[in-house]
């Protein structure tokens, strides 16, 4: 195993990047992600790659497109405010079924909000975004480990599926450092007949295109994909499971609130008050069945976020509101502590009946 | 020790994130697993400036440090700020140049250590962060360990290679200072 190194999330996501054979990157800078387009500024250009400081977000996202189009691998990275300015070209990749890979490093909002960490922009990544019915595939990294696996994995899938993979991140995972170990397996590619990297002569033209005005064919289209996404559904989702065997309360969180959740969840345990956490690892798809199975056991449910409540109207759906879901939030870029988790698990405890 | 949360906090410019990342690179090579957390926030420019870290023998949970072990404080308004927030029994070094008045509390272990003004005597003005940490080892019995050669090594960078001598010096210059 190579030597571990101590680097930011925001590092390691682009050198995790460049190691999946990322040779593009797009973007502008805007707290709390920045260092991820200073990295690619720094190694780009001593690897043959392209690092291009945009105009604006839009003309950024714009660019990604130009590239997905001829099949190669793509980035581009942003926070909360500049991701929504991405948000018209996200729409236009989903509809001309373009891979890429887009970075959201949450900062708190609405509007320009604020620059501390945020998970408030949950619904914006797992519902499309943009216009039209589509979906990206989310990936919400808990450690600066996952910051890089999941950056890896999430080029894969969006080859894999011809879509966007988004990694949805928080001002805490960008910034903060851990050690990392960046030995990945040679990164899976995927032929690409669509791309369009010229005929030579040999070949049918290949169209990159979102625009479809007979509505029949537009209709057509929108069915495939929905074929697709039912089949990332069923095979893609992914979560961590802690102290789930017995657990008669379950807390559902991810990223840094999953972080924070953790502590509270060994100190409740010391309690001896049996609690688990379900930590989603892909927040789109949701892992339903992992709730579906714990919503037959456990007597309440909570949802710790980082935002006024988004993702436990997931948590709702995934459990048919078979047990009751409780909600322990901040917001506007503050973070619960774990003894807030803590006060919410006791709390759920008694009324659950649990203990 | 199981874990161990730190709080580096003090003002802009004063080396807080860059003596938490020595540290940080000291427990990785110790094998310990670690986290690193800086305030990024509006305050770091020119204001207060802090960074968590935690060294621990398990997976760390919550890389927030809302209630340190050990405290370093550079100035004032940190120790003001989070002299409440350290543990029963925890420890909190003070830079006794920068903060004139003592440490309210009788629960947790006081060391006040001029080091801005040491760092001033000794040719080394911009290394009274790595004095600390080097009273703050000693303080912890984890000085003189080789881990300690090898973090250094990790966080100057090689063009300055001429700063590795600076920071042994501070660091033993903390080490071995008596008094506080």
């Amino acid at each position: 195993m190579a030597e571990k190194v101590l680097m930011k999330g925001n590092e390691a996501i682009a050198e995790a990047a460049i190691l999946a054979g990322c040779r593009h990157y797009f973007g502008y800078p805007i707290t709390p992600q920045t260092e991820i387009a200073a990295y690619m500024a720094k190694k780009m250009p001593k690897i043959g790659g392209t690092f291009l400081q945009a105009e604006s977000e839009v003309a950024a996202i714009n660019m990604v497109y130009g590239v997905a189009s001829t099949g190669m691998r793509v980035m581009t990275s942003s926070s909360s405010p500049g991701i929504s300015l991405k948000s018209e070209g996200l729409s236009y990749l989903a509809g001309a079924d373009l891979p890429a890979l887009v970075v959201n490093v949450q900062r708190g909002g609405p509007g320009l909000g604020g620059i501390q960490p945020s998970q408030s922009d949950y619904f914006q990544a797992t519902r499309g975004g943009g216009h039209g019915d589509y979906h990206m595939i989310v990936l919400a990294p808990a450690s600066v480990q996952e910051m890089a696996s999941l950056t890896v994995k999430g080029f894969e899938l969006a080859d894999k599926y011809r879509m966007t993979s988004m990694i949805l991140a928080d001002g805490t995972m960008g910034q903060m450092m851990e050690p990392v170990s960046l030995d990945f397996e040679a990164s899976q590619t995927v032929e690409k007949p669509w791309a369009t990297t010229g005929t030579k002569m040999s070949r049918p033209h290949n169209i990159v295109n979102s625009l479809f005005l007979q509505p029949d064919e537009l209709e057509k289209y929108n069915f495939e994909r929905y074929e697709r996404y039912k089949r990332i559904e069923e095979t893609e989702a992914m979560c961590e499971e802690y102290m789930m065997d017995d657990a008669e309360i379950c807390v559902a969180a991810f990223g840094i609130a999953a972080r924070v959740s953790k502590n509270a969840v060994d100190e409740a345990r010391k309690m001896g008050i049996k609690v688990g956490l379900i930590r989603p690892i892909t927040v789109w798809p949701f892992p339903k069945a992992a709730f579906a199975k714990a919503a037959d056991k456990v007597k309440a449910f909570i949802s710790v976020e980082l935002s006024m409540g988004q993702m436990i109207e997931d948590v709702k759906l995934a459990t048919s509101c078979k047990k009751p879901v409780f909600l322990c939030n901040r917001a506007g870029g503050m973070i619960p502590a774990p003894e807030q988790v803590l006060a919410s698990i006791k709390e759920a405890a008694e009324i659950g009946g649990a203990n | 020790m199981s874990t161990k949360q730190f709080l580096f906090s003090g003002f802009g410019g004063q080396g807080i994130l860059f003596a938490g990342k020595f540290l940080a690179y000291k427990g990785l090579l110790d094998e310990k697993q670690v986290s690193w957390l800086p305030s990024y926030g509006p305050e770091m420019r020119g204001g207060t400036a802090s960074c968590s870290v935690i060294l621990s023998d398990d997976a760390v949970g919550s890389p927030i440090v809302s209630a340190p072990d050990v405290l370093v404080a550079m100035n004032l308004p940190s120790l003001d700020k989070y002299e409440s927030s350290v543990v029963s029994g925890g420890l909190i070094l003070a830079d006794s140049t920068l903060i004139e008045r003592k440490v309210a509390r009788d629960d947790v272990k006081v060391v006040y250590i001029p080091a801005t003004r040491l760092a001033g005597e000794n040719g080394i003005p911009t290394l009274a962060n790595m004095i600390i940490v080097g009273k703050m080892l000693s303080e912890l019995n984890d000085f003189g360990d080789a881990s300690i050669e090898a973090a250094l090594a990790k966080v100057v960078s090689a063009k300055r290679a001429d700063m590795l001598d600076a920071n042994r010096k501070a660091l033993k210059l903390g080490a071995e200072y008596v008094g506080g």
